[in-house]
């Protein structure tokens, strides 16, 4: 499969700060791609490089087999972009700012499939004739969410784009998401909403403090980490602490809890069976959990006197505290 | 409590209603202070000198009594520049500086409280940062309260500064020039204070308070071209009108300050009525829908549509005061013809040969400085659409930033040639003339204009937190070419503006080397802040 967007080694630096630090990401042709990390993390920083904004200090970086800084314009063309912050003109109506953001796309040339804006615009409930000043954070975000989707592009850079919705809007918003992966558009999803995520995308990329930490698929990632089972026996079961990859094991007469790896599960359960199972829940990791664990493992890197240059002067042990807020 | 007894007893609400709508005033003025830490000081230190610099100035003009009875004699005769400045009310030195300064004093005073009170109105409200505080432990007349505070301190520190400074002219002149400026100030402050209840854009109010502020100007210069003792009625309208009928340095009529508080109390009333009125972030004039579909399509259009306002504006501004200039040289010529020193010093800023291409030409040297401030103005919209974050959207399109930037810079140095042919225009109709030697004046100007418009450009292109220093380099231009001739600055300091390289026209010899040398300049200051432009990051947030 081709890839739409690929980026290794991105370092990217603002005076001191380093915002990246060697991002790699791999993003397919066709394919939904959640892009998550904590604030500060780089993702937003990523995007505006992939757009041309940013100039990387190293690594590689190409959208659609082309150079994001040389080839800022002709790219643009194939691709839409939603900012997680929208800010609008405050003497246009959204409206004309939603044709404005499509023709200045080029291609054919009305730029937006009216059709599809018109169809947006009710399901999305925006009132195109309302000024950018009279706009709330929501609606804004729905002017350029109405923008993107209407328009004939290869790829969709989404940053935060449903931080401002309601549960009704994300609904649709998902469902516009759907669509655009039905006809074959690549779409990078930058998220802090992990239920979205796990809905929408087939593979993810986790960040923190500018570095890659995990990418693929939701069930790849799962296999990484731990499945929850709780189950009633028969009697009080034997031998599960000796197994590889149990963890948290907590044994109350015949009920048992207990966390395992993802690939020892088939062990775990054959050893419940021979103890009679009279009820058994397993819970798959969410990815939640998945990007706790990250998150966790950060916090204590930190505490554990981090040794790198970015770590603030104030040695504060908290991730949140660490890289850019941009 | 219970809801029962909460209900029963509404006069809580009310007992407590003075003092809980002015809640929070005092940390919000702290606030307004704050932010303003630099802008009022600035306003106020620069107003300030130019009213106690104007001593010192005049006396070198204007030495001995006779020749100040000379002016007083000539100036009642003349209505255009009683319009222009008004009335001289007396010979003394103070008198005469009252007389050149004090209308302009307010109209700054006035600017300067409409803007401090609409930037902590109506900008916190069209920004949402009101609400952030008004969720405190803020009333709700606390934030206007707040900011009338704060042009009430810029105010009484630029009168006191005004007092201190002519002191020596004699106190009660010096007092009455300060607090008239001031009242005239506080005037405007309230009069911004209500049209921040009409309206829910930040930059229309400004635009709405600074045209009322203008229309003072203009009641006093009719009243006072008609009437040569300031005792015309429209002259009685204005609080200008006012300001010049207190009579700094002439037999002060204290009682006129009496009009300045009455006015200040019945507007401060009303707003805080139309305050105590409606919703945070509303206006009695609420915002028309536009259209549901937009026409605009390119980089370029948008840009055109963002500033075309503020070309209208500048454009209506360079034809009035061209003709206001060309009026005042009509007058003026007559004035200074036999006074030696005037001459030497309109020499000096632009004439060589007959006074009235000498005024012509230091008139022509005004606007050429003066549509600096606007090359520079249009420039650092790039800025704006930058740091604000609304370029990145318009970037991610298929639009280069040459394309994008080409737009805004098309506007501002196009816009140059625009306004200064109409500045030309209006000098020429005002002085009754041809206009063909006083455009060709105003179009040598624009290489100089050009090149700091150019220079900006090169400063955002390398950063865009080195954009805003464009507007001290256009300040110090004008600064050199308004003051820098009566100061009796050595060449070297005044060659540093552009301007004063520039062949005085009309009257003069046209010298092409400046004028190509300053276009190859302007040019490769544009080549080497695009080629910069296009290499660096985009401000982020």
């Amino acid at each position: 499969m081709t890839k739409a967007i690929t980026v290794s080694g991105l370092h990217k630096s603002f005076g001191r700060t380093h915002a990246l630090d060697g991002l790699d990401l791999d993003v397919d042709t066709g394919e939904v791609h959640g892009f998550l990390g904590p604030n500060g993390s780089g993702k937003s920083t990523t995007i505006r490089v992939l757009l041309g904004m940013l100039r990387a200090d190293s690594g590689a970086a190409q959208l659609l087999g082309r150079d994001p800084w040389a080839d800022a314009v002709e790219l643009h063309r194939k691709i839409a972009y939603v900012p997680g912050d929208v800010t609008l003109w405050r003497n246009l109506s959204g409206g004309e700012v939603i044709d404005l953001y499509g023709r200045l796309r080029g291609g054919r040339r009305e730029g937006l499939d009216k059709a599809r804006r018109a169809d947006l615009i009710e399901r999305f409930e925006l009132d195109p004739t309302k000024k950018g000043r009279t706009y709330s954070k929501g609606n804004r975000q729905k002017v350029a969410l109405v923008a993107a989707f209407a328009s004939d592009v290869d790829l969709l850079i989404l940053d935060e784009p449903t931080s401002g919705l309601d549960p009704l809007m994300e609904e649709i918003f998902q469902r516009c998401v759907e669509e655009e992966r039905d006809r074959g558009r690549t779409i990078l999803l930058s998220s802090h909403i992990l239920s979205e995520v796990e809905e929408l995308c087939d593979r993810v990329s986790i960040i923190r403090k500018g570095v890659t930490v995990e990418t693929g698929s939701l069930s790849d990632l799962r296999h990484l980490t731990r499945t929850s089972v709780t189950a009633e026996l028969a009697r009080p079961p034997d031998g599960l602490a000796a197994l590889a990859g149990v963890h948290d094991l907590d044994i109350q007469g015949d009920r048992v809890k207990l966390q395992v790896e993802s690939d020892k599960l088939n062990a775990v359960l054959r050893s419940l069976t021979e103890s009679g199972v009279r009820s058994l829940t397993s819970t798959p990791p969410t990815l939640e959990e998945l990007f706790l664990r990250h998150y966790q493992d950060d916090v204590r890197a930190d505490a554990s006197a981090d040794a790198r240059a970015d770590v603030p002067a104030d040695g504060q042990p908290d991730a949140r505290a660490q890289g850019v807020s941009r | 409590m219970t809801a029962v007894t909460s209900a029963a007893r509404p006069p809580a609400t009310v007992r407590g209603r003075g003092s809980r709508q002015l809640a929070g005033t005092w940390p919000l003025l702290r606030l307004a202070l704050r932010r303003d830490r630099v802008v009022i000081p600035l306003w106020v230190g620069v107003v300030a000198l130019m009213v106690v610099s104007m001593p010192g100035s005049l006396e070198s003009v204007y030495s001995t009594a006779a020749e100040r009875a000379d002016v007083i004699r000539q100036m009642a005769a003349n209505g255009s520049l009683r319009a222009t400045y008004g009335p001289v009310f007396s010979d003394s030195l103070g008198g005469l500086v009252a007389w050149r300064v004090g209308a302009y004093a307010g109209v700054f005073a006035g600017i300067m409280s409409l803007l401090v009170v609409l930037r902590h109105t109506r900008d916190e409200e069209e920004s949402g940062r009101q609400e952030m505080l008004s969720a405190g432990m803020v009333g709700r007349r606390a934030p206007l309260t707040a900011a009338l505070l704060a042009a009430l301190v810029a105010n009484v520190a630029l009168a006191l500064l005004i007092t201190a400074g002519l002191a020596g002219q004699g106190a009660p002149g010096a007092l009455a020039l300060g607090f008239g400026t001031a009242g005239v100030g506080m005037v405007s402050a309230t009069t911004a204070a209500i049209v921040a209840q009409f309206t829910e854009s930040a930059r229309l109010a400004k635009g709405l308070s600074g045209g009322l502020l203008g229309a003072t100007f203009v009641l006093r210069a009719a009243g006072d071209s008609s009437v040569d003792d300031g005792s015309s009625v429209l002259t009685w309208l204005s609080p200008i009108g006012w300001l010049e009928n207190l009579r700094a340095f002439a037999g002060e009529r204290w009682w006129v300050l009496l009009l300045f508080t009455a006015a200040v109390a019945l507007q401060g009333a009303a707003a805080y009525e139309l305050a105590g009125r409606r919703d945070v972030g509303m206006s009695f004039l609420p915002s028309r829908p536009g259209p549901a579909t937009g026409r605009l399509g390119t980089a370029g259009a948008l840009a055109w549509r963002l500033q075309r306002g503020s070309v209208l504006g500048w454009s209506l501004g360079f034809l009035a005061a061209g003709a206001a200039f060309g009026g005042v040289t009509k007058g003026a010529t007559d004035l200074v013809g036999d006074n030696e020193r005037t001459r030497e010093i309109i020499e000096r800023m632009g004439g060589q040969s007959g006074i009235t291409d000498a005024f012509l030409a230091t008139m022509v040297g005004m606007l050429g400085m003066v549509a600096a401030l606007y090359v520079v103005q249009s420039v650092l919209r790039l800025h704006g659409e930058e740091t604000s974050q609304r370029a990145e959207p318009v970037l991610a399109g298929a639009v280069g930033r040459l394309r994008w930037a080409c737009g805004h810079l098309l506007i501002a140095f196009g816009g140059a040639v625009l306004i200064m042919l109409l500045g030309g225009l209006g000098l020429a109709a005002g002085y009754g003339r041809s206009p063909g030697a006083i455009l060709g004046a105003c179009l040598v100007q624009l290489p100089a204009i050009w090149s700091i418009g150019a220079l900006a450009v090169l400063l955002y292109g390398v950063s865009p937190q080195l954009a805003p220093g464009a507007w001290a380099v256009a300040g110090a231009a004008l600064l050199l070419g308004w003051i820098g001739p009566a100061l009796e600055l050595p060449d070297p300091v005044l060659d540093l503006s552009p301007f004063g390289h520039l062949p005085k026209l009309p009257g003069g010899e046209m010298a092409w080397t400046p004028v190509l040398v300053l276009t190859a300049i302007t040019t490769a200051l544009l080549a080497a802040g695009m080629a910069a432009f296009r290499r660096r990051d985009l401000a982020t947030g």
